[in-house]
Parts: C-alpha cells; sequence; structure tokens
C-alpha cells in the first residue's frame, strides 16, 4: 500500500510540474503582451517596449520567470495581472467559487434525474423504459454543449423573456449555465448509474432483501443504491475534468464571470499571470480529485493495488 | 434486441455515411460557393424557398450550402486527427506491448501523464499558438490522443504475444516484425476501430466547440462552429443561422456515437452479455 500511494502521489506532482511547464512555455510562445499594452498609446519606440517588457519581468531568461512562478504559486503569491495590475490570487479568489459552485449545482441537478432513471432502467433491463432511456442518453452524448445554450437563450431569454441571457445577477443567471450542463451530464450518468445498479442487484442480498418481504424502494434506494455508491462516486470523480472543461467552455457563452472567463480573456489579452494561475489552480484540483479517488479505490479494492 | 441492434447500425450508418457523402459532393452541388450572396433573399425563413430551402443569413447567404459544405472542415479534422493518434498509438501499443523493456516503461507512464492532463485547459492555452492553422489543430488533438490508443493495444498485444498461434510462428522462424504485422495487428485492431469511430465524433464536437470559442478555424472558413458563433449575434432576427450548424453536429456525431455503439458489441461479446 505505501508503495503504491507514494507512486500515485509522485505522478501526480509530475503531472502537475508538467502542466504547468507547458502553460509557462506556451503562454510565451504566444505573442508579446507589451505590444498589446503599448496598442493606441500613440507612438511607440523600441526602447519604450523595451522597458515595458522590463517592468513586466519579461528580459529575464525564462528557466528564472518559471522558477519565480513555481515559488510564488507554493507561497500563494501569484504575481499581479499584466492588464490593471490586480492582484492575481485576488480575482482567482473571486473566480474560483462561481466556477465550483456553476460545476456542483450542475452535478447534484444532474444526480437528481440520472439515479431514479438509471435504477429504473437498471430494473426494467431491455424493457421500453431502458431502450427509451438509452437513446436519450445518447441523444444527449451527441450535443454540442454550447449549441443547447444557445438553444435555451433563444427560448427562454429571446421568445419568452424569463431569464436573462448571460452575466451574474442573482438565482435566475444560474438556471440556464446550470441546466445546458445538468442536461450534457445526465447523458453519461445515467449510464454510469444503470451499469452499476446492474451488478449490484444482481448480489445475493438484494434477493435477501425482497424475500425478507421489504418493499421494491427500500431495496433498491436503500439496499442497492448504497452498495453502488462507490463505484458511482469513482466514475463521476473520473469525470471532474470533463466537467470543469465543460463549465469553463458554458461560463464564456454565458459570460459567467468564473475561471473559464478569465482564461479566455486572459489568452486574448496574453496576460500570462493569470493564464498561469487559472490553469495551474484548476489542473491542480483535478490531479488531487483523480488522486483521492485512485487512493480510496485502492484501499476498497486490493488488485487496484497491485497492478 | 438483435432487430434493435440492426436499426442501430441502419440508423448510425445512415446519417454518418449520408453526412459524409453530402460533404464530399457539396463543392459540386453548391457550386457558387459559401459566400454567394442573395440580397433580395435576405433573411428568408426555412422552408419557405425552394431556392434556399434552410433560410438565408443576413447576408443573404444560403444556410443549407453553407452547412454543408462547412461540414468539411469538421468531417476533416474529425477523420483525420483520428487517423494520425490511431496510426502513431497503434505502431507505439505494438512495438511496446510485443517487445516490453524500457521503453514499454516509459511509453506508458508517458500515457498516465498525458491521460491526466485537462484537454480543453491545455486547448485553450495553445490556440493562441496554434492559431487558426486547421492543419495544426488536426495535430494537436491527434498528439493530444495517440496514447489512448496505444494503451488499448499494448495491452491486447502482452495477451497476444503468449498466444500458441504467436509462439508456433515464432518457432518456425517468422521473424518478429512479420509476426506483428500478420499474426497480432489484425487481433488486436478491433478495439481500436471502436475507438476511432466514437474519437470521430468526439473530436467534431470538441473542433466546433473550439471554434465557436474563437480559438479553433479561421471564422472566415465555413464551418459549424464558426456559423454557430455567427449566427449568435443575429440570434434575436434569425434563430435558423444558428439552430441548423447545431442540428448537423448532433445528426453527425449521434449517427457516429449509434455506429460505435453497435461496432462495440459487434466486436466485443462480453458487453452484450452485460446488457
Amino acid at each position: 500500500m505505501g508503495r503504491f500511494l507514494l507512486g500515485r502521489l509522485a505522478l501526480a506532482v509530475f503531472v502537475v510540474f508538467v502542466v504547468t511547464l507547458l502553460v509557462a512555455w506556451a503562454v510565451r510562445l504566444s505573442g508579446d503582451p507589451s505590444v498589446m499594452l503599448a496598442e493606441g498609446s500613440g507612438a511607440i519606440t523600441a526602447k519604450d517596449l523595451e522597458n515595458i517588457r522590463a517592468a513586466l519581468g519579461l528580459n529575464r531568461p525564462f528557466s528564472e520567470q518559471y522558477a519565480g512562478f513555481l515559488v510564488g504559486m507554493l507561497t500563494g503569491d501569484m504575481g499581479n495581472s499584466f492588464m490593471g495590475g490586480r492582484a492575481v490570487s485576488g480575482m482567482v479568489r473571486q473566480a474560483l467559487p462561481l466556477t465550483l459552485m456553476l460545476a456542483a449545482l450542475s452535478l447534484a441537478a444532474s444526480l437528481l434525474v440520472s439515479i431514479p432513471l438509471g435504477i429504473r432502467a437498471a430494473v426494467h433491463r431491455g424493457g421500453a423504459a431502458d431502450q427509451a432511456i438509452r437513446i436519450l442518453s445518447l441523444f444527449g452524448l451527441s450535443f454540442p454543449n454550447f449549441w443547447l445554450a444557445i438553444m435555451l437563450v433563444l427560448v427562454f431569454s429571446i421568445t419568452l423573456g424569463w431569464l436573462p441571457p448571460a452575466g451574474a445577477d442573482g438565482p435566475s443567471s444560474l438556471v440556464m449555465p446550470v441546466l445546458t450542463m445538468a442536461t450534457i451530464l445526465s447523458a453519461t450518468n445515467v449510464r454510469l448509474v444503470r451499469t452499476s445498479m446492474l451488478e449490484t442487484l444482481s448480489a445475493q442480498y438484494i434477493m435477501v432483501a425482497r424475500s425478507k418481504g421489504l418493499t421494491e424502494t427500500v431495496v433498491l434506494y436503500k439496499h442497492a443504491l448504497r452498495n453502488c455508491a462507490i463505484p458511482l462516486i469513482t466514475y463521476i470523480g473520473l469525470q471532474f475534468g470533463g466537467l470543469i472543461g465543460g463549465v469553463v467552455v458554458i461560463e464564456r457563452v454565458f459570460n459567467w464571470p468564473g475561471m473559464g472567463s478569465l482564461a479566455f480573456d486572459a489568452v486574448a489579452s496574453r496576460d500570462y499571470p493569470v493564464l498561469q494561475a487559472v490553469v495551474t489552480v484548476l489542473a491542480t484540483m483535478i490531479v488531487l480529485v483523480n488522486l483521492a479517488i485512485d487512493v480510496l479505490y485502492g484501499f476498497v479494492d486490493p488488485r487496484v493495488r497491485a497492478e | 434486441m438483435n432487430r434493435l441492434r440492426s436499426l442501430e447500425f441502419i440508423l448510425g450508418a445512415g446519417l454518418s455515411g449520408g453526412m459524409a457523402l453530402a460533404v464530399l459532393l457539396s463543392d459540386w452541388m453548391f457550386a457558387g460557393g459559401a459566400d454567394a450572396m442573395d440580397l433580395a433573399m435576405r433573411l428568408t425563413l426555412p422552408f419557405q424557398s425552394l431556392a434556399h430551402p434552410l433560410g438565408t443569413d443576413p447576408l443573404g447567404r444560403d444556410v443549407l450550402a453553407r452547412v454543408i459544405l462547412g461540414g468539411q472542415v469538421s468531417l476533416t479534422v474529425g477523420l483525420l486527427s483520428v487517423a494520425g493518434a490511431a496510426v502513431a498509438g497503434t505502431f507505439a501499443g505494438l512495438i511496446a506491448g510485443y517487445y516490453r523493456g524500457p521503453w514499454d516503461l516509459v511509453l506508458m507512464r508517458w500515457a498516465d501523464v498525458q491521460l491526466a492532463l485537462p484537454f480543453i485547459l491545455v486547448a485553450i492555452t495553445f490556440a493562441a499558438i496554434l492559431g487558426t492553422d486547421m492543419w495544426k489543430l488536426i495535430a494537436f488533438m491527434a498528439i493530444s490522443q495517440w496514447v489512448q490508443y496505444a494503451r488499448v493495444v499494448r495491452s491486447a498485444t502482452i495477451v497476444l504475444r503468449e498466444r500458441e498461434f504467436v509462439l508456433s510462428a515464432h518457432a518456425v522462424g517468422v521473424r518478429n516484425h512479420a509476426i506483428i504485422w500478420r499474426h497480432i495487428l489484425p487481433n488486436a485492431i478491433a478495439p481500436v476501430l471502436v475507438l476511432m469511430t466514437l474519437n470521430v465524433a468526439n473530436n467534431i464536437l470538441l473542433e466546433s466547440s473550439l471554434t465557436f470559442l474563437g480559438l479553433g478555424i479561421d471564422p472566415l472558413i465555413p464551418s459549424w462552429g464558426g456559423m454557430l458563433s455567427d449566427g449568435r449575434t443575429y440570434l434575436q432576427t434569425a434563430w435558423w443561422v444558428s439552430f441548423f450548424p447545431g442540428l448537423a453536429i448532433m445528426l453527425t456525431v449521434l449517427g457516429l456515437n449509434l455506429l460505435g455503439d453497435w461496432l462495440r458489441d459487434a466486436v466485443d461479446p462480453t458487453t452484450r452479455s452485460q446488457r
């Protein structure tokens, strides 16, 4: 177990390291922010550009800039934005909760739908309900999420005028982003619930519970659902990266001021510190969730450790 | 059950095949190109005019022509990125699984790292460097996905190399590369085909997302993601301009997913028994 834990931990650290290095390297190849900063301020000489670069610390060698960034990340000092000079840690602290809230609400909404539907499909396996749910889930897997978002805006904002099309003013702004994400997530989740339920339902204790005369609802939701919770949490946890990726895209469509919006603005303005911080924070979270699941699963199932 | 399976195949092959055929013939069908403007017919509603069955946009460009021609980009990106990843990954997986040794170890650790990288974040980071060049996007997707194939092929190869028919080929003196090419590859290819089908669908979605966000293909080239991002600005006056490209993505991807599902069951009887 000790070796397994150490191996997983080393991999996690290495992945975060690779991500940070990739971002730091890629963002510097993408263009010079000093040119963008100087834009629109009249006649600019090469000397002025040189001064801007020196002020941003961009004239130092790459290794030095990267080391500075790593040390900063470890001490919680993410530097200042090139655009406006705000502390990046403050921007992240503002945006991250908004992204996580959107992700958590979408996941919760999706589970509220997928658990009953998945159980129903598993119980009536091969039946009409099962086939209908299967086909619906295939449709859900084939949607581009941003198209669904646009169509929701068309119906609920433009035609009906019930919901704001974008922005973040109060709970009404959350409805459409959550609905979009939850629909896409449910397509996968309903399949996961169904598969894990099928395995659980064939177990002997389910037969015992039924033969004791317990009602079907108690058997399914108390005995079976509890027992398939671990594989279910694992599968869902492994999709965490996809969930964050989806939220990042949806934030852009609805102008939701989370990490995704920060990242896109930073790409457009070559704001290195902001982009580096956003990607590092999100990638670290994804890696940590995957690590937690690996470790948890290694505890529960010795075969995973042996691998 | 069997009838449903064949229905799945017919529907999947019909949708994706039909779309592929339309896109293949698009240059011939819409000789005027995607930018031909019919100013007199601007903002025609869909299903109102025979000349413009899916309506026109505010510049008088035919939506049907743009959707079908726009498919060229999505299908090219989807097919070529998958082909590149599959060829590279299969080759690496065969070599690593057959010869094992230190390269195998390095490859698998690298695969772990790559599979743990969040794709969309990496794509956003690289978008500015990649610019709007289709070939760079294809290469980027292939590089970020080849390890999926390497993993699948490697584990199949490890099992196959111990099988009797491979051992006896060895015994009669068949060379290693001939064993890999003639005996192992044909037996390891089925899961690769399934993965390819599902990944073409997936990559069409990814390409259109990136292009929609302005991080993919040049917005001046008609593409499904680009049309959607264009159409969004006049959603209020012309909903059909953003509706039909999305529908085209959905039907194509749905067809490929159906086909992939069917193929998975056809090549792997164990998943069938679980249904």
